[in-house]
């Protein structure tokens, strides 16, 4: 793409979001005062981003999303963030997850009838992928999908399926062949969980929340045409699915990313050099004090900047894998990669702040502790689902040394 | 700048790659160190370095060099590193040279930077006084005289100070020991009345002198910069010294890592290939990991004294930090997976540990670093 037309679209993206976005959704310019956001200016933001395209800037208009190029989605998401404001997100399983792999692999009438209600946020999508008996394993599932008509009946059950309580339909592995090799009987199916014979009960964690569910499904008749892929050929979809998935986890957790190095250079002939700042470093300060001007515990110093050294290497990581992809170019086995150091360094930021809060850190509820105190204590315990979801730690192991390693089995 | 190399810099590491493995293979430092050679390195081969571009990379066109940059060093570096090139980068490059760039008049420029680039003039930059990194614990003192100086102190690990033509040496004409203010650089011949010169021989095999000064009289001319703000140039040269070892360990790392993996493919115990025990599997996957995130960050370092990002400092302390510990992991776990075979000086992993060992202590190690980033980012 050449670089004039690149810079043409970030013209039009800067007058999109000033036309458009409610100041209070972004930052305020000079002579502008930043109101509180309300609900309306919520919803106007989303409506219009929906209404662009810019919910799912790289899918084809046809299915709701902006028909944006990589260079293109890229700038995008670039003068979001330069104006201070964000894309909805509309949908989380549905935008991250499935879209990709309906466009991969969905045909023409699927993708018609998903891809657009993913785009505006019409219809949430839950993952019906790990059951009780078959997590790590998970080509062991057993949930049978068995054809009747232009139906499949569908028992068994599914858990840990995060957001079923919340969820309109879901994407479900099935067996359709019993009598196949474990990995050759799958199918890749979608069904609404409001059919008769579908009972969702929410699972509590240890946080107190709860985020996912068992799902059980009695009789559940699925239409056949939502099948997704060929018959029994779902495990090829089943591991895209989990890469893209893989690859959302390894960006999506808060605090990290170059950090606030390498200001872009702006048109203004005056340099404003920022002191960077750590975040961690930040929120520790008040518990743990300071002597001659540093936070005072010199160990946990070493580990917050041990931490803020990776998020930064992390970041950058990053930033070369997407500039070094192909254009088109999906996730790779090496996502794993990404994924596993992700959750293993989400889980070290929330044990250092548990160990710069002292027992502060441990309020559960009530006013003796800040809410951020409390909200603190569930970070901690939820992030210690990081290294199990999307495939536990040991799995991505498993398959960096297989795929990208080539060690043999 | 982008973190991936562009077209020119592809050809770059292809030429060093050709010319480090057929010219300078580990075979090479092997050979230097068996036939115990007195300049640690060959005259000859850094001279054929020099007419490929690299001893005048980062120098001006108009004293002979190609004027390139650290992203371009940074390429030639890592190359180095999987041959243990054991080359006077560092030394007459990274610090002489560039000291003299930084900080040199017009008529040092024109005295050495030119036979740098050529590969003739060696330079060393004695300032360390002790074994651990602390840039400004500097005790050696400079008088003043009536023509100049007089300069007194003990300097220990100079690299390459026992072949250097010319030493910058680093002396405090004010303050105390620790003091940021107060030093002073000086060029001084290696030749100069007072100057006892003595290599040191250490577990890299590579160069490294003790250097005792005993009244060594320099002019007002010696002086390398301004009087007491020798800080100003040193700062520079620690950060980009940190990011150009970081480099050649990106090298190292990659090398020995490669040969690890390769290991776990063919040796066979309990009738399989030891690839196969899942003890194995996960610690090569962690390294990968590590290996992984240890690129992206030595090439933006390179870039950002390119660019002369405000943020180098600390990028630097990010990219030594972290490639210390890489390299440490790297060439702990190599060894360990190669067994009793990793333990002999035949196998050559033991060299690249041992080469990985002394980047690491130079300049800063991870510990150093690490509370060095803390500070540059207000805790
Ligand atoms: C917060 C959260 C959200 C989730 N959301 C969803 C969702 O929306 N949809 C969904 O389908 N699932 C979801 N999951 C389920 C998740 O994918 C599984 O929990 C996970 O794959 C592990 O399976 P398991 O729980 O059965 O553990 P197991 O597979 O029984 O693993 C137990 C232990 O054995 C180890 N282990 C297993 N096999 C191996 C091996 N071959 N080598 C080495 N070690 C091994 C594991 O690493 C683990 O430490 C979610 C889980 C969590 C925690």
């Amino acid at each position: 793409m050449p670089p004039e037309a690149i810079d043409s679209f970030r013209e039009e993206v800067r007058a999109f979001i000033d036309a458009n976005c409610p100041v209070s959704l972004r930052n305020p310019r000079d002579g502008e005062t930043k109101p509180a956001a309300t609900q309306a200016d919520y919803d106007r933001w989303r409506d219009i981003m929906i209404e662009r395209g810019f919910t799912t800037p790289e899918w084809p208009k046809e299915y709701g999303g902006g028909g944006l190029s990589k260079p293109e989605a890229r700038v995008l998401q670039q003068e979001l963030a330069a104006a201070g404001t964000y894309a909805p997100g509309v949908s989380f399983f549905g935008l991250a997850m499935l879209g990709p792999v309906l466009l991969e692999f969905g045909n023409e009438e699927q993708k018609a009838e998903h891809l657009p209600k993913i785009s505006n946020g019409q219809v949430q999508w839950c993952q019906g992928y790990s059951e009780p008996g078959a997590g790590s394993d998970l080509a062991s599932l057993q949930t049978r999908a068995v054809r009747d008509g232009d139906h499949y009946i569908i028992n068994g059950s599914k858990i840990w399926t995060t957001n079923a309580h919340h969820s309109d339909w879901i994407f479900c592995l099935v067996r359709t062949d019993p009598d196949a090799a474990k990995h050759d009987g799958i199918s890749f199916i979608l069904f609404d969980l409001k059919s008769p014979g579908v009972t969702v009960s929410p699972i509590q964690l240890i946080s107190g929340q709860s985020d996912f569910c068992q799902v059980f499904f009695e009789d559940v008749r699925a239409e056949a045409k939502n099948l997704v892929g060929p018959l029994n050929g779902g495990w090829t979809i089943a591991k895209r699915l989990l890469q893209h998935e893989r690859a959302m986890l390894s960006g999506g957790m808060p605090g990290v990313g170059a950090g606030p190095a390498a200001k872009k250079k702006s048109k203004s002939k005056k340099k404003v050099i920022e002191q960077p700042r750590s975040a961690l470093a930040e929120q520790a300060r008040p518990y743990v004090g300071e002597q001659d001007g540093r936070l005072a515990d010199a160990a946990l110093r070493d580990r917050i900047a041990q931490h803020e050294m990776d998020s930064l290497c992390f970041g950058l990581s990053l930033r070369r894998s997407a500039e070094s992809a192909k254009s088109g170019q999906g996730p790779s086995a090496a996502t794993s990669m990404f994924k596993l150091y992700m959750s293993e360094m989400n889980k070290r930021r929330a044990e250092i702040t548990m160990s710069a809060m002292g027992a502060a850190g441990l309020g559960w509820s009530g006013e003796a502790f800040s809410a951020t105190e409390r909200a603190n204590t569930r970070g901690w315990l939820r992030s210690k689902g990081n290294s199990i979801e999307g495939g536990t730690s040991e799995v991505q192991l498993n398959i960096i040394a297989k795929r990208v390693l080539s060690l043999p089995d | 700048m982008a973190l991936v190399l562009t077209e020119e810099q592809e050809l770059l590491k292809e030429t060093a790659a050709d010319f480090c493995r057929k010219t300078v293979p580990v075979t090479h430092l092997r050979e230097l160190r068996d036939s115990k050679d007195e300049s640690g390195f060959s005259r000859k081969i850094w001279k054929e370095m020099a007419e490929l571009g690299w001893a005048g990379i980062l120098f001006p066109e108009s004293y002979g060099g190609a004027e390139l940059g650290f992203a371009e060093l940074g390429v030639v570096l890592e190359e180095c590193g999987r041959t243990l090139a054991p080359y006077p980068f560092v030394s007459t490059v990274l610090l002489g040279g560039r000291a003299v760039l930084l900080g040199g008049s017009d008529a040092q420029k024109e005295a050495i930077l030119p036979g740098v680039c050529e590969g003739e003039t060696l330079l060393a930059l004695a300032f360390q006084e002790a074994g651990r990194f602390r840039p400004f614990e500097i005790e050696t003192k400079a008088e003043s005289t009536a023509s100049g100086h007089q300069i007194s102190g003990d300097k220990v690990f100079v690299l390459d100070g026992h072949v250097a033509d010319h030493l910058i040496i680093a002396a405090r004409t004010s303050g105390s020991s620790g003091d940021r203010d107060g030093i002073t650089l000086f060029l001084v011949d290696a030749g100069a009345d007072g100057l006892t010169i003595e290599r040191t021989d250490m577990v890299d095999n590579r160069n490294a002198a003790t250097v005792k000064l005993d009244g060594v009289s320099v002019d007002a001319s010696a002086v390398l910069g301004t009087v007491d703000h020798g800080a100003d140039i040193l700062e520079p040269l620690f950060d980009a010294a940190a990011i150009a070892l970081s480099a050649e360990l990106v090298g190292i790392v990659n090398e020995v890592f490669e040969r690890t993996i390769e290991y776990l493919k063919t040796r066979e115990q309990f009738g399989v290939v030891i690839g196969t025990f899942q003890a194995l599997k996960h610690r090569a996957a962690e390294m990968f990991c590590e290996v992984e995130l240890s690129q992206a960050v030595v090439l933006d370092a390179l870039r950002a004294i390119d660019e002369q990002r405000p943020d180098l400092s600390r990028l630097a302390s990010a990219a030594k930090a972290r490639l210390s510990d890489t390299a440490s992991l790297v060439t702990c776990e190599g060894l360990q997976m190669h067994g009793g075979i990793g333990m002999t000086d035949e196998e050559e992993i033991g060299l690249f540990m041992k080469r990985a060992k002394a980047a690491e202590l130079t300049f800063g190690d991870s510990s150093y670093h690490r509370d060095r980033f803390a500070r540059l980012t207000g805790f």
